[in-house]
């Protein structure tokens, strides 16, 4: 019927997609920065003999954007430090994850004043959101493992990239505004 | 930006022009208007060896707007090397930072360099300004202690003790204290030092390339993070140390978990001293590096193992003693090297008087075992008596039947607690305890109601940001990184 009744036996059929992600997610390079305190609990995860990242392969923090593929936002963002952490985004090559680590990151935190930005996802794209004030090294071990599994294993390529990139766009047209929503949370 | 495009050789004059208009590094500031540079002013030929400031960089005594600054955006490259090539001398801006691996989180640095000698420094804050004082006038007082906790996230029991004292002395019941909570306090003050030390030693280690150090020192904050994790549920950002006491009693076994923490540290921290003090490389890159005198120190307002590197014993815990810190035991480092090695031994030495105040502290609660750990005061203590259940910690059961089923008014009192806290009466103190980066200090006011009406942190890292171009001008480049390390300026607690 298709190609694999004509293939030779002990010959595996896969898609490249499969085969990317799956060499994509044992090599992860984050970027080092650093905001407050959940960046100390970054550097016990990436440092620290007790968490140590290099059992996955993850203990090279790169300090250049251009040599990073994953962001983690680590701490309260002040609005003095947005447009410096748009363009870390900005300068890190595609494909690019972004994990929001700590309460402060994912959505201001206790500090709902004049100076936070309530939520990094306000300027960058964020994949996964990781509780906590900071979040236990342990937190962040298992959001990697999560990004991995559900993000960066399925990067989809080519026709499929483009074809997740316009319907993302479009769900963002559609997205009804914040005074449309109706219910309880509003 | 580190490239050099002057064609003209480095060493061929001394430069008289620094500091003209003509050279103004305005790369990256394009709101740097050409027409509005001050003149060259005649007698700044006769300076030729002194640095002279860029006026169209920084500001001048009464210049009201700050002439040209500095934007972290960056420009395009090819715009950068264009003006870079127009420029008549060999000075070149360099921007280090907010995301610099080595500038302790996010700290900016804008450098002016001929060659690789820093002709001017000057540190940009407020990178991670978070508006923890503004906010705390909209909490309560007992509020305010978790929130104080964040502002220096490496030392944040620090923050909470100042800013309890503060409000203990405007309560008036600083001398009421059990004395099991002042021995609490001490115990957390003390671990939360060795761990806020040993970042300092790592991450001033890292900074220099040296992860094997790092490791160790995070290996070894591990034990103390655990311990405190023991008794108030978290790593960091305690918000153990409250108005009138602490916020709970230790666990059941924290007192052998107590024990077994000095005893890892015993054994342990001789081994970091041990394999730094005598490396060369560290010796090399630290030795008379950073150097700040005692007047330069005084000037700046240096305190800390900066203060203690110049000679002087300057140590709040022994000249102002506070939480009965005049009961132990213990001696105040000093070294007399004035540079960033004698700060790193400073730092290796006072852990080592921690571990002997620990010592002390287990003594002394296994003397005060069942005693209070907050003061007996309805009106300040906590609202229940809490109880850990198999669900956790709660209110206790005895404590829930008298609210819900004996007492209207304890049912009232206990609501009106929760929900509006206590108040303070009106007047201002400042307190300033030892932290481990220095002397940090508080200012409350209160206005007689439920919430602070204003408070204001004197963090030591902000008066050591400002000691970086007293340590670094005229130094390389690659001394400012040791320097900064050095002085450990968390910046959690600069911008607050």
């Amino acid at each position: 019927m298709g190609i694999e009744e004509r293939v030779p036996s002990g010959v595996m059929l896969t898609s490249l997609e499969a085969v990317i992600g799956w060499m994509r997610k044992t090599s992860f390079w984050p970027l080092t920065m650093g905001l407050a305190c959940c960046s100390i609990e970054m550097i016990s995860y990436g440092g620290a003999p007790r968490y140590d990242a290099a059992r996955w392969g993850q203990e090279v923090f790169r300090a250049s954007p251009r040599q990073a593929d994953l962001m983690i936002v680590s701490g309260r963002l002040s609005q003095k430090m947005a447009p410096v952490v748009r363009r870390l985004y900005d300068q890190m090559p595609e494909p690019k994850w972004v994990i929001s680590l700590g309460a402060c990151a994912s959505s201001g935190g206790v500090f709902n004043n004049y100076a936070i930005v309530q939520g990094v996802d306000h300027i960058v794209p964020v994949d996964i959101y990781v509780p906590g004030c900071p979040p236990r090294p342990d937190q962040l071990i298992d959001a990697m493992f999560k990004l991995k599994e559900n993000e960066v294993r399925r990067q989809p390529l080519g026709a499929h990239a483009v074809a997740a990139r316009e319907t993302a766009e479009q769900a963002a047209i559609d997205a009804p505004a914040l005074h449309e929503l109706k219910g309880l949370m509003r | 930006m580190t490239q050099d495009t002057d064609p003209t050789p480095l060493d061929e004059e001394p430069r008289d022009d620094v500091g003209t208009p003509e050279d103004a590094p305005d790369m990256i500031a394009p709101d740097a208007a050409p027409g509005e540079e001050p003149e060259e002013s005649p007698d700044e030929a006769d300076t030729d060896d002194v640095f002279v400031p860029d006026p169209s960089v920084f500001a001048e005594d009464g210049d009201p707007d700050g002439a040209t600054s500095y934007l972290a955006s960056g420009a395009d490259w090819d715009d950068i090397v264009a003006e870079q090539a127009e420029r008549t001398d060999s000075v070149i801006v360099v921007n280090m930072g907010p995301t610099h691996p080595s500038t302790h989180g996010v700290m900016r640095l804008v450098l002016e360099m001929d060659g690789e000698t820093v002709l001017s420094l000057r540190p940009g804050i407020g990178y991670l300004h978070t508006g923890i004082e503004k906010q705390m006038e909209y909490r309560t007082w007992v509020q305010g202690s978790p929130l104080i906790s964040r502002c220096n996230y490496v030392a944040s029991t620090a923050n909470e003790a100042v800013y309890c004292l503060a409000v203990d002395k405007l309560l008036g019941i600083t001398d009421d204290i059990p004395e099991r909570a002042n021995v609490l306090r001490v115990m957390a003050m003390e671990v939360n030092r060795i761990a806020s030390h040993l970042i300092a030693i790592g991450s001033g280690a890292l900074e220099l390339g040296a992860t094997s150090v790092t490791m160790v020192c995070l290996q070894e904050r591990e034990h103390c993070l655990e311990f405190t994790d023991s008794y108030c549920g978290l790593r960091m950002n305690h918000g153990y140390i409250r108005p009138g006491g602490v916020a709970s009693d230790l666990p059941s076994d924290g007192l052998d978990r107590l024990r077994e923490l000095v005893r890892l540290l015993e054994s342990n921290l001789p081994a970091i001293a041990e394999f730094t003090l005598e490396q060369p490389i560290i010796k090399l890159r630290m030795e008379h590096v950073g150097t700040l005198d005692l007047a330069q120190c005084m000037a700046l307002g240096a305190t800390g193992p900066t203060l203690r590197a110049t000679g002087y014993g300057w140590d709040l815990r022994k000249m102002q003693p506070y939480c009965g810190y005049d009961t132990y035991d213990f001696d105040v480092c000093i070294d007399t090297g004035m540079d960033s090695f004698a700060r790193w031994k400073i730092r290796l030495a006072e852990m080592d008087e921690s571990v002997k105040i620990l010592k002390q502290c287990i003594e002394k609660l296994e003397r005060t075992i069942g005693q209070p750990f907050v003061i007996d005061d309805p009106r300040i203590g906590p609202a229940a008596t809490m109880t850990v259940g198999a669900d956790g910690q709660g209110a206790s059961n005895e404590h829930v039947k008298l609210l819900m089923g004996q007492s209207m008014e304890a049912l009232i009192r206990h609501f009106k607690k929760v929900t509006a806290g206590f108040t303070v009466p009106p007047g201002q103190v400042y307190t300033a305890v030892e932290a481990p980066g220095g002397e940090i200090g508080c200012h409350l006011v209160s206005d007689g109601g439920l919430k602070p009406y204003r408070v204001h942190l004197r963090d030591p890292g902000f008066h050591h940001a400002q000691t970086m171009p007293m340590m670094c001008e005229g130094g390389m480049l690659s001394d400012v990184i040791v320097a900064l390390g050095s002085i450990d300026p968390v910046m959690g607690g600069v911008d607050r």
